[in-house]
């Protein structure tokens, strides 16, 4: 909160805003996958591996189930990352995601209240970082996932800066 | 809303915007100050910090221009900066300060265990049987001793509580066991409510309920008596709004303007013909019978019955106790509400949170051209914030015109545009009620087609927005355009065409953008 709390130095520089869509980071469809393996790992191993020890390997068919399933979320997973999308604007910051159940958010700079920068240790391993926008409307859930830590870096100061800028109450 | 811990004394280092006081009240020249020494080191000077919480309030000037007022003990205890720990809890109490609640209050705790007593009766007769061939002498002994005990508990609790109002905060301390001290700030104070439940009026005595911005809990003082309680709520919202100390005493209610009074005879009738009590009864006279029938077991019947006839109970004449002579009236801190036939309740809407407004027109009320207001203020609760129970849509229109200045009911239901045709296959028949419009001061979404409503959120409130798609919703190229406000709530214009939503998102940022550019400053009290 220490750079809120300093009156700006001077009015912050317009930066051009890039007026196209940025993408997240492939390394977080990396981290996703991962994430995925390793929930459907241990179930397929156990259908698979039980039966064959057991001397039934016929069951082991069962495990065809899990492995369709890890298949499917792996394709959905990918179609989702593609997806991911936002976008700075003069004024506002959109966040664009979704295929099935599509969304666009639009936060204005003026309502953010905190931005904040996550990254857990999967994420720091693969360099990724998760920005967080809070506005005093519980609903606005704005998040961007999968971005460089620098780039999460600059984008937080980017819009606290313009936030201060444009800030205005309730 | 992250602010709202700044008043609880715990977070005591937050206190430091508070700070600025301290610096631009002059001490009395007859009043020794001893206790400003001690705090003035946890009190860093003003501007250290400049966070939200720090926003320029009505209050300023006050402190500046406020006359410091000699021989007014709590004037120096009044720069004593919260901090955390009991031992300012002290400091902030002199010996002597403060004031107690009403006598009748360690009453209010000695029904509790008495209560509880017969709700164990009731629920086992069986050891009751047992206990009562004790003697008559030994049960009365320990419904004395319980009641004693409850009596002592309730006294020793009410000697410890005691309240101080100082130029900025209101100062509560409390709990017998576990002592617990509030700071209020009087400037974020949300609300301030009077409450007399049915008990109380009969013994004149009444309950204050204070607010504060994102604490989720509130504070209350009771039991205070009816007279005091009212004039600790004008000197509360006095000295919120300003008023120099002395003259705030003496102050009084600020004088209220009458706008609108809700009969009897018109509340009844809306009542009646609101469709949901009468279909939980009828639904009650069908199937209580089948099951008697299938089951033949009373116990299961009445099991059915009362949550059913609870319901009934709560919109129909329970509705008509709670909002029976609705009084809305018009004062400078904001618009004031008194209801209740056994219970009165008395409640302050500060205008300026007023997030969003909602009209709604139950099918029978409509020919009748009735509409009840709601209102969803940000800081408040989940309850329902009603403004107006019933009354005809002109008059409900020029209530909330007077408070949101620019904004027409008229003009917004004027606006909506209905869904496009085709929405008929994601919603059947009911794609009729949904619409959305747009007027110079506020957003609109219409939903509903038995009981219209349509949600009104002015662009300067709006805190973000969304454009959604489901799949099916894909495919007939329809869109969902949400809008999102302070008091956690969203307002959603269903059944929208792709092309028009998403020029409207674009269209409501600048909108938003522009209407808080224009707005006011936040006011609460002027």
């Amino acid at each position: 909160m220490d750079s809120v709390a300093e009156p700006p130095a001077d009015p912050p520089a317009e930066a051009p805003p890039a007026e196209e869509w940025q993408r997240v980071k492939p390394a977080l469809l990396t981290v996703w996958r991962l994430v995925l393996l390793m929930w459907t790992m241990p179930m397929l191993l156990v259908a698979v591996v039980l039966p064959l020890v057991l001397g039934a390997p016929v069951w082991a068919l069962l495990g065809a189930g899990p492995l369709l399933l890890t298949l499917w979320v792996w394709w959905v997973v990918g179609r989702h990352h593609r997806s991911w999308r936002y976008l700075e604007r003069a004024d506002d910051l959109l966040i664009s995601k979704g295929v099935l159940w599509r969304q666009m958010t639009v936060v204005p700079y003026g309502r953010m209240q905190l931005v904040e920068v996550t990254s857990g240790p999967l994420d720091r391993k693969f360099g990724l970082a998760r920005l967080q926008l809070h506005t005093a409307a519980a609903a606005s859930d704005a998040t961007i996932p999968g971005l460089a830590p620098d780039e999460a870096e600059r984008l937080r100061d980017r819009l606290t800066e313009l936030g201060e800028a444009r800030s205005a109450g309730l | 809303m992250t602010d709202g811990d700044r008043e609880r004394p715990a977070t005591g280092a937050d206190a430091a915007p508070d700070a600025p006081p301290s610096s631009e009240t002059p001490a009395p020249p007859g009043t020794p100050a001893p206790s400003e020494a001690p705090a003035s080191p946890a009190s860093p000077g003003p501007g250290t910090s400049a966070g939200p919480g720090a926003a320029p309030g009505p209050d300023k000037p006050t402190a500046a221009d406020k006359p410091a007022a000699a021989g007014e003990p709590s004037q120096a205890v009044a720069e004593a900066v919260a901090d955390p720990g009991t031992a300012v809890a002290e400091e902030a109490f002199p010996a002597g300060q403060g004031k107690r609640l009403h006598p009748v209050t360690p009453w209010r705790r000695a029904w509790a265990p008495l209560a509880g007593l017969a709700a164990l009766a009731l629920q086992d007769p069986q050891r009751v049987r047992a206990l009562a061939e004790l003697g008559a002498a030994p049960l009365l002994g320990i419904l004395a001793a319980v009641l004693l005990a409850a009596v002592l508990y309730g006294f020793l609790s009410w000697r410890v509580t005691r309240f101080l109002v100082t130029d900025t905060e209101l100062r509560i301390r409390t709990g017998l066991l576990f002592r617990r001290s509030a700071h209020l700030r009087l400037d974020r104070i949300q609300s301030i409510d009077l409450s007399r439940p049915l008990l109380a009026r009969l013994v004149g005595v009444a309950k204050l309920k204070m607010e504060v911005v994102g604490a989720g809990s509130s504070d209350e003082l009771a039991f205070l008596g009816e007279t005091e309680a009212r004039e600790l709520r004008a000197e509360l919202l006095a000295r919120a709004a300003g008023i120099t100390p002395e003259a705030a005493r003496s102050a009084g209610e600020a004088p209220a303007q009458e706008l609108l009074r809700v009969d009897a005879k018109t509340l009844a009738w809306a009542l009646a013909l609101l469709g949901s009590g009468w279909a939980a009864l009828l639904g009650l006279l069908v199937v209580a019978p089948l099951v008697y029938l299938g089951t033949s077991s009373i116990f299961a019947t009445v099991a059915l019955c009362v949550p059913v006839l609870a319901i009934a109970w709560q919109s129909g004449i329970g509705g008509f106790l709670s909002q029976y002579d609705w009084t809305v009236s018009e004062s400078p801190d904001g618009l004031r509400l008194d209801h209740g036939l056994l219970q009165r309740d008395h409640a302050t809407v500060p205008p300026g949170r007023v997030q969003s407004v909602r009209v709604v027109e139950p099918l029978l009320w409509r020919s009748r051209g009735w509409a009840r207001v709601e209102l969803e203020v940000a800081g408040e609760g989940n309850d329902s914030g009603m403004l107006v129970p019933v009354a005809d849509r002109a008059v409900c229109a020029e209530l909330v015109s007077r408070f949101l200045p620019g904004v027409s009911i008229d003009e917004a239901v004027a606006s909506v545009r209905p869904a496009p045709r085709r929405a008929r296959w994601a919603v059947p028949i009911w794609y009729r009620g949904y619409g959305h419009g747009v007027t110079d001061t506020v957003f609109v979404a219409r939903q509903g087609r038995l009981r219209r409503v349509h949600t009104l959120v002015p662009h300067a409130k709006v805190q973000s927005m969304r454009v959604g798609q489901g799949p099916w919703m894909q495919r007939l190229r329809l869109a969902e355009l949400q809008v999102h406000h302070g008091a956690n709530g969203t307002a959603a214009a269903r059944m929208l065409d792709l092309e028009y939503a998403e020029g409207e998102i674009a269209a409501q940022a600048e909108r938003s953008r522009l209407g808080r550019r224009s707005a006011g400053p936040e006011r609460w009290l002027t």
